[in-house]
């Protein structure tokens, strides 16, 4: 199996205090993974570095084969203004940004595959809505078909489920298993272990350091997720320095 | 009807400062219209206000080192509206300062070195200039300004209309796609500072933002898309440029505060009448739809 991402001794923090520290380890290539830890355990930051929005501190990450352009990103809901006066169909048209860029023209072709993608994920007849007129869980959907649009090699989803009622999640991790059907590689923050055991073969557990990475199953033992809690609990306004520093 | 007519037309046919006052007054509502919805978009109504201030200390030593030159006094304003502004976002880019307060706090110490300025050096007569602008003495020199500024703002608004309008719905996304949205926000920032110079020719520093923000905001209830937004915005400020100057003239009323008077009264009828979330569609009670 060759990795997508590899992970070298990292550290990334806020501040001096690390959100992430010195987590090790690969992302296969095509593999569907669930990021999963208590609240604060550094999931959406590993995300963030990943995709290069944050400074790493020490260690590294070796993205392998693939450049920034290869990876699609869908963040947390509550960073997008959803108040904002721009229709369904001109957001889903944005996932063609690499093909496009800032002055490129969206041809008709392009058009008629943001249509398709808005009719893969159910809102066929949206185009012209202005997205302020959307549900939360239609808003995802958008979202998800947007990213359909990009064709990334790698996809990352920081909670993509959250808030989101259970058909439109239930339809979502359909399209999440099929970019794993397609060798695509996947990694997902989540927070419902029954959706994890059942639909992410691979998962991280992590409380800022790694507690367990690997087969779904052995990963989420009952040892393991109690030891997650406890790490994620032991934050230290008074921290000394980590005895383990870059050379 | 003709009355009428005479009253609508008679004073540009008359005068050509009101001639020149009218083409002003278009250029800049085309100009700041459109900056003003993107403005109002990125949450940001509020700094152009600041901005808007601290353009006066640069045309104040404008003033006191040229006199009345419109060329020094634009390049003052200009130069110091951008200081403003570039350092406020580095303030908050670097610090965990919010950006309205960092505003806040460079535009305040901005106008309050203008009016020491002014007021040490020039007479208050001279102040009231700089703060009321004087829309009734443009001349050929200012009317090819405010124009040229209205051009490039509407070319560069168009360049980079993509990448602005995503950088504020959706920053992560443009992140995301490696896209350098740092770069369109300054771009974006030299527009206002650039148009808010052209406005206080026209209105002063006091009132130039509300030719930017009351056509915006009354936009807001009209349309559902950025770009008719901006075209909304574009035609009320035109409109309140020209019936403000009508009342101006036929009622001997100073014309900065007319014309922006004008533009408040159709964002008042806006939130009224307004046909998208307006109050009287959302109190009249309207039969519902199929599900």
């Amino acid at each position: 199996m060759n990795p997508a991402i590899r992970l070298d001794d990292l550290t990334v923090c806020y501040n001096r205090h690390p959100a992430v520290h010195h987590l090790s380890g690969a992302f296969h290539h095509g593999s569907l993974t669930a990021i999963v830890g208590p609240n604060g355990a550094g999931k959406s930051t590993l995300l963030k570095a990943i995709m290069g929005l944050l400074p790493v501190t020490t260690g590294r990450i070796d993205p392998a084969a693939l450049t920034p352009t290869d990876i699609a990103y869908l963040p947390q809901q509550a960073q997008i203004d959803r108040q904002f006066p721009i229709t369904v169909l001109d957001v889903v048209l944005l996932g063609h940004w690499q093909r496009v860029g800032v002055l490129g023209a969206v041809t008709p072709p392009l058009k008629t595959q943001a249509i398709e993608a808005l009719a893969a994920v159910e809102l066929a007849d949206f185009q012209r809505r202005p997205i302020r007129t959307l549900s939360a869980g239609q808003f995802q959907r958008v979202l998800f078909a947007r990213m359909l649009l990009q064709d990334a090699r790698l996809i990352l989803l920081d909670e993509p489920f959250t808030a989101i009622d259970a058909r439109t999640t239930a339809d979502l991790i359909e399209l999440v298993r099929a970019w794993h059907d397609q060798q695509r590689t996947v990694i997902a923050v989540l927070h419902d272990l029954d959706q994890v055991r059942a639909h992410f073969p691979e998962t991280l557990l992590m409380a800022r350091s790694r507690i367990a990475w690997g087969q779904t199953a052995q990963v989420l033992t009952a040892e393991n997720l109690r030891q997650a809690r406890q790490m994620a609990e032991a934050w230290d306004e008074q921290a000394r320095l980590c005895a383990v520093q870059a050379p | 009807m003709n009355l009428l007519l005479e009253w609508l037309v008679a004073p540009f046919v008359e005068f050509s400062f009101m001639r020149r006052a009218l083409v002003a007054c278009l250029a800049l509502g085309l100009g700041c219209g459109p900056v003003g919805v993107l403005l109002m978009l990125r949450r940001m109504s509020l700094m152009g206000d600041a901005l808007s201030h601290a353009v006066l200390p640069g045309a104040a030593i404008g003033f006191l080192i040229a006199g009345f030159s419109l060329t020094a006094m634009s390049l003052g304003g200009f130069v110091a509206g951008l200081t403003v502004a570039l350092l406020a976002g580095l303030v908050t880019r670097f610090t965990e300062q919010r950006e309205d307060a960092s505003f806040a706090a460079f535009y305040l110490i901005s106008l309050a070195l203008g009016v020491l300025i002014v007021s040490t050096r020039g007479s208050s007569v001279d102040l009231l200039h700089v703060l009321f602008g004087t829309i009734l003495a443009v001349d050929d020199a200012s009317l090819f300004l405010v124009a040229s500024i209205a051009s490039v703002s509407l070319l560069t608004l168009a360049l980079i209309y993509r990448p602005l309008i995503v950088e504020c719905f959706d920053s992560g996304f443009l992140q995301s796609v490696q896209a350098r949205g740092t770069v369109y926000h300054l771009m974006f920032l030299i527009l206002v500072v650039l148009n808010l110079v052209a406005g206080f020719q026209a209105l002063g520093t006091l009132m130039a933002v509300g030719l930017m923000m009351l056509p915006a905001a009354a936009a807001r209830f009209w349309a559902q898309e950025v770009w008719s937004m901006a075209a909304v915005a574009a035609t009320i400020a035109v409109l309140s440029g020209y019936i403000g100057l009508l009342l101006s003239y036929h009622h001997d009323l100073p014309s900065g505060p007319a014309i922006i008077l004008t533009a408040g009264m159709a964002y008042l009828l806006s939130i009224v009448l307004g046909a998208q979330d307006g109050l009287l569609v959302r109190l009249l009670p309207r039969p519902h739809l199929q599900a």
